[in-house]
C-alpha cells in the first residue's frame, strides 16, 4: 500500500491527521498513553492548565516533546486581547509560534465569538505567529481568516465535548470546498465514526479530546480514532464509487437489449 | 406549569434583574409542584437531552426523584463527565477578616458573638497566603465576615494585588459590593466571587437576618449579577442548608443559576452547597438535610444545570466527600481553616463553623487520584487578568 500524502500545515509535514487535546483525562499518565496509542504529531493544551515555564507540570510533564508538536491554545480568552496575551505568554515561555486561537467568551457551550477571532488572529499574525483559529463553521469567515493569513482553520462539528457528531456537515463542506489551507474538523466529534465522516467529506484532519478522554479505556479509544482516520484516508484515496439514487447493479437486468460481441449467442 | 414569568424576553425589560423576577415566583407553588411530582415526571426530567426545562425542575427536587435516586446519581455523573471529563478542581479559603456588623442567628462570625476577633494585616495576609501556595494551591478564595471598616473593598483589591504573583485564579467571598466595588477588585486581579444567599425564603431570611446591612435580601439576591457585570467570571451562589425547606433553596438555587447564565452570559455560574456546622452561638438547624436530600440536591441541580461548577467543602465529612467524586461535584476545598490566620496559627482566633474533613490538601488530592480522577490545582491563568 502506498504512503498517503503527508499534511502539511505552515509548511511543516504531519504523518497523522488525528491532533488530540489533553483535557478531562483521568490522569496524565493515561493522556500521555492515549496520545502514544493515536499515533498523533500534534497534541494540544489550555495554557490556563499549565504552567509552561514549570518543567514538573504534570501534563507537560506527561508527553513526550520529541513525539509532538506542542500546540499551547488560549482557552478561556474572552477577548482578542486576552487571547493576544495567552500567545505571547506562550511562545515566551514554550518558544512555541504556534498557536491554537480560541476565544470563547461563553463559559457554557465555549462557542468561539467570530468577530475577536479575526481580530486577535490579524494582530497574531502580523506579530509572527503560526495561527490556527477554532471558528464557527462560517465559510466567510474561514474565507477572511485565511485572507489575514492564517495557518489553517478549525471549524467545529459540534460544541465542544458534546460528542454529537458533525452537526455542521453542509457548511463544513463549503468550507473545505473553498479553502486554500488546511481544514481541521475540531470540537464536538464523539465517535470514531464521525471522525471518518468528516475527513470522507474531506477535511484535511481532525482534533479530538472528550471522545478519547472520557471513555471508559481512553487508550483503546484513541486507538479507535487512528484506526477510523486512517480508514477514511485509505477510503478517499481509493476513490469512492460515489452515491446515487438509481439503483446501479453489478448484473444489469437489461444488459441483453445491448450486447457486446463477446456475449452474443447468435454473433 | 409556568415558571418564567412571560414579561422575562419583552423588549425593555431585558435582562430584567434576578430579583425582579424572583418577586414574580411562588415558592409555595414551587414546592408543592415538587411535591406533587409523578414518577412519569421524573423519568422526563432525567431524560432530558439537554437542561430540565422549567416545567419539570420541581420534578428534580420531588420525593418521587428521591425513590429514583440512583437514575438521577447515573445521568449526573455523565452529564459532569461530559463536561469537565475526570477532574476535581482543588481551592483554598483564607479567612482576611471574622469581624461582622451583621447580627445572624446561625453564624460564628454574628456581631453579638463574644469571640476573638481579627483582621489580618497585609502581611499577614501574604504570610498566610505564601503557606497555600506552599502546599500547592493555586485557586484561592479570599472570605471574611463583612465589615467595612475593618476590611474596605480597596484592601481586599490591595491584598489581591499583593497575592497575584502565586496564584492563578482569586475570588472573594465578602460583604456585597456596588457594581464599581467589583470593578475595583476586578481591576486588582480577582476573577471570582462568592455571594452565598443563604436563603431564598424571604420569612425565613428576615428571621435570621436580623440587624445589619444584610437584612436587605433584594440588595444581596443581585450581588453576583453587578459582579458579572463588572467583569467577574466566576458567579458563585448557593444556600445555607438547614434554614429553610431545602427543596425551596433548591428550585430557587436553579432558578437563579440559569437567570445568572442568561444575563451575566460571560460568567461560570458555581453552586456550592453548604451544610449548616456547629459554630459559636449554638444554632441549631431547622430544617436538617440528610445524606440522602443532600445527594439529591446535588445530582439535581447538575442536570438544572449542565455546565456549573457545583462545590462542596470540608464543611462535609470525609466519607461522604469521597462518594462525592464522581457525582457531579467539580470544586472542593481541602485542608481548609476558617479563621483568620488559621494556617499560620490554629488557635489565633475564632472560626465561622468547624471543619469536618481536617485531612491534608496532599491526601484529599490522592483520593481523588485513586478513584480515577484527576486532582486539578490550576484551571486559569493571571494573564487572562493580568494588564
Amino acid at each position: 500500500m502506498s504512503q498517503p500524502e503527508p499534511l502539511v500545515i505552515a509548511g511543516v509535514a504531519f504523518g497523522s491527521r488525528l491532533f488530540l487535546g489533553t483535557g478531562k483525562f483521568p490522569s496524565p499518565e493515561v493522556m500521555a498513553r492515549a496520545a502514544e496509542a493515536s499515533r498523533t504529531e500534534m497534541v494540544t493544551v489550555a495554557l490556563r492548565r499549565v504552567d509552561l515555564d514549570r518543567p514538573d507540570d504534570p501534563t507537560l510533564a506527561a508527553l513526550d516533546r520529541s513525539k509532538y508538536r506542542l500546540l499551547p491554545n488560549t482557552s478561556g480568552a474572552r477577548d482578542a486581547e486576552e487571547a493576544i496575551r495567552l500567545a505571547k505568554l506562550a511562545r515566551a515561555a514554550a518558544g512555541t509560534e504556534w498557536i491554537k486561537l480560541e476565544v470563547t467568551p461563553e463559559p457554557n457551550y465555549l462557542l468561539p465569538d467570530p468577530v475577536e477571532t479575526l481580530r486577535a488572529a490579524e494582530t497574531l499574525v502580523a506579530d509572527g505567529f503560526i495561527v490556527l483559529p477554532y471558528i464557527h463553521a462560517d465559510p466567510v469567515l474561514a474565507k477572511r481568516l485565511e485572507d489575514v493569513g492564517c495557518a489553517t482553520v478549525m471549524p467545529l462539528a459540534a460544541p465542544i465535548g458534546s460528542n454529537r457528531g458533525l452537526r455542521t456537515r453542509d457548511l463544513v463542506g463549503i468550507i473545505i470546498e473553498q479553502a486554500n489551507v488546511p481544514v481541521v474538523v475540531d470540537a464536538g466529534l464523539g465517535m470514531p465514526s464521525h471522525a471518518a465522516e468528516a475527513i470522507e467529506l474531506g477535511a484535511d484532519a481532525v482534533l479530538v479530546n472528550t471522545a478519547i478522554a472520557i471513555a471508559d479505556d481512553p487508550v483503546r479509544m484513541a486507538d479507535a480514532f487512528r484506526l477510523a482516520v486512517d480508514a477514511a484516508i485509505a477510503a478517499r484515496e481509493a476513490g469512492p464509487g460515489g452515491e446515487s439514487r438509481i439503483a446501479r447493479a453489478s448484473s444489469p437486468l437489461t444488459g441483453f437489449l445491448d450486447p457486446t460481441p463477446a456475449t452474443d449467442p447468435n454473433g | 406549569m409556568t415558571i418564567a414569568p412571560p414579561l422575562e424576553r419583552d423588549a425593555g425589560r431585558f435582562p430584567r434583574r434576578f430579583s425582579d423576577t424572583f418577586e414574580t415566583l411562588d415558592l409555595g407553588a414551587l414546592r408543592d409542584a415538587a411535591l406533587r411530582a409523578t414518577p412519569r415526571d421524573v423519568e422526563r426530567a432525567i431524560a432530558s437531552d439537554g437542561p430540565v426545562s422549567d416545567a419539570l425542575l420541581p420534578a428534580l427536587f420531588s420525593p418521587a426523584a428521591s425513590r429514583s435516586l440512583e437514575a438521577l446519581a447515573q445521568r449526573s455523573a455523565a452529564l459532569t463527565e461530559r463536561r469537565f471529563g475526570r477532574t476535581i478542581q482543588l481551592y483554598a479559603p483564607m479567612y482576611l477578616s471574622n469581624e461582622c456588623v451583621n447580627k445572624c442567628t446561625y453564624c460564628g462570625f454574628s456581631f453579638d458573638n463574644r469571640i476573638a476577633r481579627r483582621t489580618l494585616t497585609l502581611d499577614e495576609a501574604i504570610a498566610e497566603a505564601g503557606g497555600l501556595a506552599d502546599q500547592g494551591f493555586r485557586h484561592l478564595l479570599l472570605v471574611s465576615g463583612e465589615s467595612n471598616r475593618h476590611l474596605p473593598v480597596s484592601r481586599v483589591a490591595e491584598v489581591a494585588r499583593a497575592l497575584a504573583p502565586r496564584f492563578a485564579s482569586i475570588a472573594v467571598e465578602i460583604q456585597p459590593l456596588e457594581e464599581e466595588g467589583y470593578r475595583e477588585l476586578e481591576a486588582a486581579g480577582v476573577d471570582g466571587v462568592v455571594v452565598y444567599q443563604e436563603t431564598y425564603d424571604p420569612e425565613v431570611y428576615a428571621s435570621v437576618h436580623t440587624k445589619g446591612p444584610k437584612t436587605r435580601f433584594s440588595w444581596r439576591l443581585d450581588s453576583v449579577e453587578r459582579a458579572g457585570t463588572a467583569g467577574l467570571r466566576s458567579l458563585g451562589i448557593g444556600a445555607l442548608l438547614g434554614l429553610g425547606d431545602w427543596r425551596i433553596e433548591a428550585i430557587a438555587t436553579a432558578l437563579h443559576a440559569r437567570h445568572l447564565a442568561k444575563s451575566a452570559w460571560r460568567s461560570r455560574v458555581a453552586i456550592s452547597f453548604p451544610r449548616i456546622r456547629a459554630a459559636a452561638g449554638g444554632y441549631v438547624p431547622a430544617a436538617p438535610v440528610d445524606d440522602r436530600d443532600f445527594v439529591q440536591m446535588l445530582c439535581a441541580m447538575r442536570l438544572a444545570m449542565p455546565d456549573a461548577e457545583l462545590v462542596v467543602s470540608t464543611r462535609e465529612p470525609v466519607a461522604l466527600r469521597d462518594q462525592l467524586i464522581g457525582l457531579g461535584v467539580t470544586r472542593m476545598s481541602a485542608g481548609s481553616r476558617t479563621n483568620p490566620g488559621g494556617y499560620s496559627e490554629p488557635e489565633a482566633s475564632e472560626g465561622q463553623f468547624d471543619i469536618v474533613d481536617e485531612r491534608s490538601p496532599r491526601a484529599v488530592a490522592e483520593v481523588i487520584a485513586a478513584r480515577g480522577f484527576e486532582p486539578v490545582w490550576k484551571d486559569f491563568d493571571r494573564s487572562f487578568v493580568a494588564r
